[in-house]
């Protein structure tokens, strides 16, 4: 109907500039009220399901972390409802993609939010795209769980943001400790200053490397997307480090693996739980081998709790799970388990149950959430050997 | 042109803003946030076609003009501390203009600043300089840990509003509609037409390139403002070169040069997103193959045909 009226409008001489330009601003009114159905008061959900919210990174830059965490949480919405659901209620879970895109998060939850009014929502993996859906999830007094977002900053948004993975200033200081335990006290830092996870372990790492009696001999940054290292690389080799954080993503951990193996650098190199993603040894290959990270969870792990949750994670999926898939399933369970602690899903009711888990038997480990809503609880070390993620050892905090 | 009518037409957008304001409490949030982001992917269009579209000059760097009216705004609101994010809407929603203007105003000085010395250059050589600067505010945006680095900066005061937003917007097709048509307009469209002959004929082209420049930068400051204080989290990610080019798309799509038409893009390109959504993972594959067909079915743009028309016939 718009676009009639404007071809129309040439015959109108005198008004037809000015009509011409907000003929557009009509039809945006008019599209607004097309999408006006969405009105507020469908409240009619149904009673005889508990809808569980998710979003995550299925396509894009960091699809490799979203689509794992995904299976993760399927699985743990599959076999709970196997198991007879929560409360006596089947579990729906709605998952939405938000590309790896800044600005799609926000919108993802909020069309969840209104749409299909979940109990609860699970994500994100990247803490860029859970600072942006955090506020919107506070607003609406849905606890938000998120499985591994590593930043201090997102469960600061408010009291109904939890997370059940460690954070930064942790993992930074494992990863200084295992240096220093290493007895390699000359470090060079590479690190990706595009990603705010690198940027914030690198900072933590430094604080504890430095204050510990360690000394940092080069620091060099890439951005993610880059493929060629090899001027950073040469610079650190001049300076002769004992081992090099490489704090960024797998893509890039790959490539810079490859590449110091080229120049015959021979100095281990350490990195995150960025690392994690079996996308890390294809690209790199035998370069790979020797080097370590820290990460939440490994499947070497022994005790019955991983082993058991390894097989039937094989059994659904054909594949070895990684970290981020045992931190949806745990965040995911953590959730069912408050539901049921609290007896109902209402909003606050559930928030206080969420924050009083204590000793919450995950796979990645024992989850007692602190006062500041985040999961206290150890990391391990992992050594790449032959494409394989070994465990090392255990750290504490 | 009739002063007069444009006048009322601009005050009705501002009423019709308004009234959109005032159901909002009636839609759902997802609902608010299709129109806040169509509304600022419309500020987005228009400003950018002011400049690709009306001077025809190939701009790539919006989304750097973005980021500075995001970052600069966001700091000006984040300075006012409990002023923004107190209680009292009067003094919210004036902090809040203040900050907005701040942002624009902040974003036209970084376009006069780059296109000064970068106007100069023609056709492929701007493009890549406006891609360069770009990618410059971004960097440095990035190791800028004042404003919190590649980490981003969080917990910026939730102000947009349909209000604003709609509000800004009919300010922006007014403020390039009206320019476009006066006597200085006829400037940039004889820059695009013929840059030789227009200065032959005594326009200055450069001052007219760099004044497009500055008012496309402003626009896009304005909407990185509203960006920021909708989305409450930005980083320098956000603005990266593919949401210049998402807005080239727009320009071209809704046709180069003509106002409603890219006013129609930028709706369409919006909603056609939130509709995919139920494709899932083949959702970029569909939007690819949509704007495929579309930009073959039509090559003039959605209603760029219509102004070649006009053009003929008066």
């Amino acid at each position: 109907m718009g676009l009639d009226r404007m071809t129309s409008a040439p015959n109108l001489p005198g008004m037809k500039r000015p009509l011409r330009s907000f003929f557009p601003l009509l039809m945006t009114v008019g599209i607004g009220l097309l999408l006006a159905p969405g009105c507020k008061k469908n409240d009619s959900t149904a009673s005889d399901e508990i809808v569980i919210g998710e979003f995550a990174s299925l396509t894009g830059a960091t699809a490799s972390f979203g689509q794992s965490a995904h299976k993760g949480v399927r699985m743990a919405v599959d076999e709970t409802n196997a198991a007879g659901g929560v409360l006596g209620k089947k579990v729906r879970l709605v998952t939405e993609d938000d590309q790896s895109k800044p600005g799609e998060a926000a919108t993802v939850v909020r069309r969840m939010i209104s749409r299909d009014k979940p109990v609860a929502i699970i994500g994100e993996v990247a803490s860029s795209r859970s600072l942006e859906a955090a506020p919107i999830a506070q607003e609406n007094k849905i606890p938000m769980v998120s499985p591994a977002s590593t930043n201090p900053k997102v469960t600061e948004t408010g009291n109904y943001i939890f997370r059940v993975c460690f954070i930064d200033p942790f993992q930074g200081a494992v990863l200084s400790k295992f240096m220093l335990q290493k007895g390699w006290t000359k470090a060079a830092i590479l690190m990706d200053v595009k990603q705010d996870y690198a940027v914030g372990l690198t900072e933590f790492f430094k604080e504890h490397f430095l204050k510990n009696g360690g000394t940092i001999v080069s620091e060099q940054s890439y951005s993610s997307g880059d493929k060629d290292f090899k001027a950073q690389l040469t610079s650190i080799r001049g300076e002769k480090p004992d081992a090099v954080l490489v704090a960024g993503y797998y893509n890039e951990a790959g490539l810079i693996a490859g590449q110091a193996r080229e120049l015959d650098m021979n100095v281990p190199l350490l990195g995150g739980d960025g690392w994690d993603s079996p996308s890390l040894v294809e690209v790199a290959g035998d370069a790979m081998n020797g080097h370590y990270f820290s990460n939440h969870f490994s499947s070497e792990d022994k005790s019955p709790a991983v082993q058991n949750f390894l097989a039937r994670f094989r059994d659904k999926y054909k594949e070895v799970p990684d970290a981020m898939a045992a931190l949806g399933f745990d965040a995911t369970m953590l959730v069912f388990d408050a539901i049921r602690r609290a007896g109902t899903t209402d909003g606050p009711a559930l928030r206080d149950a969420l924050a009083a888990s204590r000793d919450f038997p995950g796979v990645t480990g024992t989850i007692t959430l602190d006062e500041n809503r985040n999961a206290t609880k150890p990391a391990v070390m992992l050594q790449v050997q032959d494409g394989k993620f070994r465990y090392v050892e255990t750290v504490v905090p | 042109m009739r002063p007069a009518l444009s006048h009322l037409l601009l005050l009705g957008g501002l009423g019709l803003s308004a009234v959109l304001q005032i159901v909002s409490p009636q839609l759902d949030d997802y609902a608010v946030n299709i129109l806040i982001l169509a509304g600022i992917n419309i500020i987005l269009a228009v400003s950018l076609n002011l400049v690709n579209g009306h001077t025809g000059q190939f701009s790539l760097g919006h989304a750097g003009f973005m980021a500075a009216g995001a970052y600069a705004s966001s700091l000006v609101t984040l300075a006012s501390g409990p002023l923004a994010s107190g209680g009292d809407p009067v003094v919210k929603n004036a902090v809040f203009l203040g900050a907005l203007l701040a942002g624009g105003g902040f974003a036209a000085l970084c376009g006069f600043l780059v296109g000064v010395p970068s106007l100069r250059l023609r056709g492929d050589y701007l493009a890549i300089v406006t891609l360069g600067f770009g990618e410059i505010i971004r960097v440095v945006l990035q190791n800028t840990d004042a404003v919190g680095g590649a980490r981003g900066l969080e917990g910026i005061p939730a102000l947009t509003n349909l209000f604003w937003t709609f509000g800004i917007a009919t300010v922006t097709i007014y403020t390039v509609a009206c320019l476009v048509n006066s006597t200085y307009g006829r400037g940039f469209i004889a820059v695009r037409d013929d840059e030789i002959a227009a200065e032959a004929m005594g326009i200055s082209t450069t001052r007219y390139k760099v004044s497009a420049f500055v008012v496309g930068a402003f626009f896009a400051g304005l909407a990185g403002g509203l960006f920021a204080h909708y989305i409450s989290f930005i980083a320098p990610e956000t603005f990266n070169f593919l949401k210049s080019v998402d807005v080239v798309v727009m320009v071209i799509l809704g046709g180069m040069g003509s106002t409603p038409g890219v006013v129609a893009a930028a709706i369409l390109l919006t909603l056609l997103n939130e509709i995919l959504r139920d494709f899932e993972q083949y959702r970029m594959i569909v939007f690819s193959l949509l704007l495929i067909i579309l930009m073959i079915a039509r090559p003039q743009g959605l209603l760029g045909n219509f102004r070649k028309k006009r053009k003929g016939t008066s």
